[in-house]
């Protein structure tokens, strides 16, 4: 199974990428564990200092933006 | 499956939090001493701050700032910001980098921290982080031209220059200060986004933001407010006007002999006034003319808009302009309307021996409340606006504005446990102390 990291404070931009992600992973009709990480030692410890961020399968494909649902769609079926 | 228990949790939470809220509300209105003069007067003063703010603020600096911000947020990529500030580069060039970025980052303080911690452990090191910790939720568009338009614009522009000038000497400070433990720092290698090729060269985002930024500047072209005012007794009188309500004015007096401002704040009554006139200036001059000003700026936004960005990027621009308004908009009015109605109950005198004046005391306790207090963002303009009214000095105003926004207990608590108690308590010290010399040095100039 896919593991979907989902790294932010909190803040609606964070939302509205769980929401997207959520939404991506009902189209495509897949299932995977899908992790919010929200403590910022956590997130750099990952690499990550822009929020949001998106790790899929141990590897960042995304920090700094709100991706749309078809481009994590994209990302989903990539990997 | 995880995901689904976390989200029954969230839901939950969620719930639980609209449960507080109404409760909250019925708490409130069910208590709410409505006999009592005092209260029913704080409620007709927050209403009418709030109305202060829809009518003066609104539509010439909020709204058009949000949009800057959205469009910053869109259009000037953090990651190529932040490439300043990865281990290699050039010390001073990330010193400024950092001290500006605040202007040229978004405005969310939750995103703030996390670019912190990015920069400590994994960028340029503790100096460049902590210059960034305070210029980054100090300084942006909005709150620099709200607190221009609504606290004077000495203050704005004190407020924007010391907050830049302070995060680089603040930066250079922790650095100095803890030299030994920053060497021994083992770096992780820092995984910096590459910046995307954008779509338009520089010199056309240069100028989309220029025309934006003047737009701003004229819509919100600083009034003087400074008046001579004919009287029906025959008398004539220069002031500066700070208060206008319905059916008075509470004016300022000039002293005619040097030109300077009297200390004490009186109030006449519309009706024994005959004229006001604008005392001639330059700035009134712009003043007069700010909207045709303000629409050319306006029309050239629009068109370079039309013919430099595509339909996505509209859109997305757009999208983060109303995700700004989202976040903005209810906690500034709600602010602005508990500001009024606890401003109005709070006795003048009591506000005025803490920080009235420009005493030592009076800008160290104002520094220190600023520090400690969690200023939702752009909240602390109505909040320092209310107490100046009720007596608060320049000088304290702008240590408050200067330790405010970037500190506060909430954001201590996260900063302890990136760097620990030792640097975190050497940084609040130098807010404090910083913003209480600013204070006191803009408090003897600045009357």
């Amino acid at each position: 199974m896919k593991k979907i990291e989902i790294l932010g404070t909190g803040c609606p931009k964070c939302n509205t990428l769980t929401e997207n992600v959520k939404k991506a992973l009902q189209e495509t009709n897949q299932t995977a564990e899908v992790v919010k990480i929200t403590d910022i030692k956590d997130m750099i410890a990952k690499g990550v200092m822009f929020t949001p961020g998106l790790i899929i399968d141990g590897k960042i494909v995304s920090q700094g933006k709100t991706l749309n649902v078809e481009r994590i769609k994209e990302l989903i079926q990539g990997n | 499956m995880k995901i689904k228990a976390v989200e029954r949790k969230k839901e939950i939470n969620k719930e639980w939090k609209i449960f507080g809220w109404l409760a909250g509300i019925f708490l409130v209105a069910y208590f709410l001493p409505l006999g009592n003069p005092k209260v029913t007067s704080a409620i007709y003063e927050a209403f009418r701050l709030l109305q202060w703010y829809a009518r003066e603020h609104t539509l010439a600096c909020v709204v058009p700032a949000m949009f800057i911000a959205g469009g910053i947020a869109t259009f000037l990529s953090q990651a190529s910001v932040m490439r300043y500030l990865g281990p290699k580069s050039n010390r001073f060039l990330a010193y400024t980098v950092a001290s500006v970025s605040g202007c040229i980052l978004a405005v969310c303080s939750c995103s703030v921290l996390p670019m912190f911690a990015g920069i400590y452990t994994m960028g340029a090191g503790l100096g460049p982080a902590s210059a960034f910790l305070y210029s980054g939720p100090a300084i942006n568009v909005m709150a620099i031209f709200l607190s221009a338009r609504v606290l004077g614009f000495e203050i704005g522009l004190a407020r924007a220059v010391l907050s830049i000038g302070f995060a680089f000497v603040i930066g250079l400070l922790m650095a100095a200060a803890f030299r030994r433990s920053e060497a021994k720092r083992n770096e992780i290698a820092m995984a910096m986004p590459e910046p995307p090729q954008s779509a338009r060269s520089l010199w056309k985002t240069a100028l989309f933001f220029a025309g934006m930024i003047f737009f701003l500047v004229f819509s919100d072209w600083y009034n003087t407010n400074d008046v001579t005012i004919a009287l029906k007794d025959g008398r004539v009188i220069t002031a500066n006007i700070r208060y206008t309500t319905k059916d008075a004015l509470d004016i300022q007096e000039y002293n005619n002999a040097q030109g300077k401002l009297v200390s004490d704040v009186h109030r006449i009554n519309k009706a024994d006034i005959v004229e006001i006139k604008p005392i001639p200036s330059f700035t009134m001059t712009v003043h007069h003319y700010k909207w045709p000003l303000a629409g050319v700026m306006g029309l050239a936004v629009l068109l370079m808009t039309w013919q430099w960005f595509s339909r996505d990027e509209i859109k997305e621009w757009m999208r983060s302009t109303w995700d700004f308004a989202k976040m903005i908009v209810p906690l500034l009015f709600g602010g602005v309307f508990i500001t009024g109605f606890i401003g109005a109950l709070i006795p003048e005198k009591y506000v005025a021996s803490l920080v009235g004046g420009n005493s030592i005391f009076a800008n160290f306790f104002a520094s220190i409340i600023g520090a400690i207090w969690y200023f939702a963002t752009l909240t602390e303009i109505p909040i320092t606006e209310t107490l100046m009214r009720l007596g608060m000095g320049k000088g304290p105003a702008l240590a408050l504005l200067l330790a405010g926004p970037a500190l506060s207990v909430p954001s201590m608590l996260v900063i302890y446990k990136i760097i620990g108690f030792k640097k975190t308590a050497v940084f609040v010290a130098l807010v404090v102390a910083f913003s209480t010399a600013a204070g006191l040095i803009f408090g003897a100039f600045i009357k």
